[in-house]
């Protein structure tokens, strides 16, 4: 390919990009924007599927049938937006199975939220209402992205967050409607993950590298620190309406700027978490790891099975015979 | 970007509006069912003894009850998301069914109902559920036990599935308007969770000489609890009498042809095994546990117990 053509398609992408359409699967696209979109998506994707577990500890001991369906159903949800984000990578030209790779080797990261501890069963409530709250925060602006599939996944994602959200906050308003205990108990998650919840948004923006590129891309719409700002805007008056004190002595409305002010969460501690340092980030990979690996035998008896059953499927000239013209050009392309 | 996008950045919007999400019932196991019987006729059928009406809820009550906390076990440790997502489905749609048929226990006979200190707001069902002792639970013990790998849950999960699915068909014609309104729900889920374990069997059975000898080893661990759950107890017995149960040992042929059937596909001889024994002269329906299960209550229990008072 000639460097003239290059520099068409460039200009084609970055037009497409100006005019705030979607770029597609097919659509020609550069190297590093696809890279960073596979990395970024696969983070995202795998802390669904990592985030299954601190809630999920709590399944089996959910005090009544009612939060058991609830809290089943919303970690289900969760392994299905794992799936969405998946496919979406692979749009992209990587397999689900490569990032789980990627995961479970440590190559990849997931949201660093998921490296602490849920030690009560108010922190299911905690988790919906702040961490499920600043990941809204995170992902609207995604719905708007400008690679197709991740956008279209976010839509229904955030349709969903949106209600774990709520549930998550019903949980602790109806905790704190109960006994003096169950009011401590939230008061304590809350105090836990208060600080934790601030860091989801990433560094401070002098400090975040990716930020201006992303953003320049359309992949990432607001900085870390506008979205924390907003984050912090909307979970005071939530946090007054249940009754529970945020643990930030520097929190006070700024008239002036008409928005909070707050104290920053300790950044070394995000440094460590990120580095390894957290309670769970081993127990949290390792259980995904012994998940995946005592699974392969039963993917290899479904792959072993399928192959019997239906080996036409291996042989490529019908099968592509049979698909419409559209799909065949863009197997030639790739 | 289009105005419906406009809509996601109102996550919050309504939030502070009711503390409730009382307009979420479209949401399955969505948010608003305190009464799980509301609108539903919970009158016991003419001379029927409602004591004897409660026991049986119990137990195909707890049978669906224990059976959704093994497979609510496996979320986030399935082979597959999809397995994941498959058997979260189908624990919840068990669940469901247990929190009904619990809530008939309590309609039909309160008195079952384990008391609490007063002013608890812990509604019946999960009185029964989270607050009765091991040996108050009238489930089969083929339930209770670990979940073993995959194999073993799927062999499990078919045996169970066979029986209950041929159960509930006939309890859609029950004189209890609750039971055949639960049976009717259950007939359509478990048809899916029969079908999903007859094909995981069939699939595990003709994939890998190691899958193979798994499903061989899942059905020797399982097939001891085989024959108890065509064994009827006096309540059952008498509840079919009178057309509103149903005597498990009528349905023992029809399992065993369908059994048959996905054993010979999957080229697998129905095992012939010694069976678990009675312990003091009784199983799981008169409230006998195998060693497992108080390990598994206990377990289950441990939040609501610390709570007696508690608001969830």
């Amino acid at each position: 390919m000639t460097t003239a053509q290059d520099e068409d398609l460039l200009a084609g992408f970055e037009a497409t990009l100006a005019r705030h359409e979607r770029i597609e699967p097919r659509d020609w696209m550069p190297e590093r924007y696809r890279r960073t979109l596979v990395r970024q998506i696969a983070q995202h994707a795998h802390s669904e599927i990592i985030g299954m577990q601190p809630e999920g500890n709590w399944i089996t001991r959910a005090p009544s049938l009612r939060r058991k369906a609830i809290l089943l159903a919303k970690v289900q949800d969760e392994a299905g937006h794992g799936l969405y984000l998946y496919s979406a990578c692979e749009t992209l030209g990587t397999s689900r199975r490569e990032l789980t790779e990627m995961l479970i080797s440590g190559k990849q990261k997931y949201s660093s939220i998921f490296n602490y501890p849920t030690l009560s069963y108010a922190d299911v409530g905690t988790i919906g209402w702040l961490v499920d709250g600043a990941a809204i925060c995170n992902q609207v602006p995604l719905c708007r992205t400008s690679y197709g599939p991740y956008g279209r996944s976010m839509i229904r994602i955030c349709k969903e967050e949106s209600f774990h959200q709520r549930q998550g906050f019903e949980l602790l308003a109806t905790m704190m409607r109960g006994s003096d205990e169950q009011r401590a108990m939230v008061q304590e998650s809350v105090d836990r993950f208060w600080w934790p919840a601030l860091m989801m948004f990433g560094p401070p923006d002098a400090e975040s590298p990716n930020t201006a590129q992303s953003m320049a891309w359309g992949i990432k719409r607001d900085t870390n620190d506008e979205l924390r700002q907003k984050f912090v805007d909307m979970s005071v008056p939530q946090a007054r309406a249940l009754g529970v004190t945020l643990p930030d002595p520097d929190l006070v409305w700024n008239q002036e700027r008409g928005h909070h002010d707050f104290a920053q969460p300790d950044w070394e501690e995000f440094a460590a978490v990120v580095a390894g340092g957290g309670p769970c980030n081993a127990q949290r990979v390792a259980h995904r790891r012994e998940a995946h690996e005592n699974g392969a035998w039963v993917r290899e008896a479904a792959a072993a099975f399928a192959a019997r059953q239906f080996p036409v499927a291996e042989e490529p000239a019908p099968a592509s015979a049979s698909k419409p013209p559209q799909e065949q050009e863009q197997e030639r392309e790739s | 970007m289009t105005p419906a996008d406009d809509f996601h950045d109102s996550a919050y919007d309504g939030l502070l509006d009711h503390h409730t999400v009382a307009d979420d019932s479209q949401w399955a196991f969505g948010t608003e069912f305190e009464d799980p019987l509301a609108g539903v006729d919970t009158t016991v059928p003419a001379g029927e003894d409602p004591h004897a009406l409660a026991a049986y809820c119990l137990m195909i009550g707890d049978d669906a009850l224990v059976n959704a906390h093994r497979l609510s076990e496996w979320c986030s440790r399935a082979p597959d998301l999809e397995e994941d997502i498959a058997l979260a489905n189908i624990a919840l749609d068990l669940l469901g069914q247990a929190r009904l048929l619990l809530a008939r226990a309590a309609t039909a006979s309160p008195d079952v109902v384990p008391p609490l200190p007063p002013g608890s707001p812990v509604p019946p069902e999960d009185a029964l559920a989270f607050f009765r002792d091991d040996a108050a639970f009238r489930n089969v013990r083929l339930v209770e036990g670990d979940n073993g790998d995959f194999a073993v849950t799927i062999v499990r999960l078919l045996l169970f599935s066979t029986w209950r699915l041929a159960l509930l068909e006939r309890l859609q014609s029950s004189r209890d308007q609750v039971l055949a309104a639960v049976a009717a729900k259950g007939v359509k889920e478990v048809t899916y969770h029969r079908d999903y374990a007859a094909r995981w069997f069939l699939t595990l059975s003709r994939g890998t000489e190691e899958s193979r000898s798994r499903v061989l080893a899942g059905l020797d661990a399982v097939w001891r609890f085989h024959d108890e759950l065509f064994v009827p107890t006096r309540i059952e017995a008498s509840l079919a009498d009178s057309g509103v149960g149903v005597d498990p040992a009528t349905v023992a042929e029809e399992v065993a042809g369908l059994l048959d059937e996905v054993f010979s596909v999957s080229g697998v001889d129905r095992p012939d095994l010694p069976q678990v024994g009675a312990v003091a002269g009784g199983r799981g329906r008169d409230g006998r546990h195998t060693e497992a299960f108080s390990h598994l209550l206990a377990e289950m229990q441990s939040v609501a117990r610390a709570h007696p008072s508690g608001r969830w």
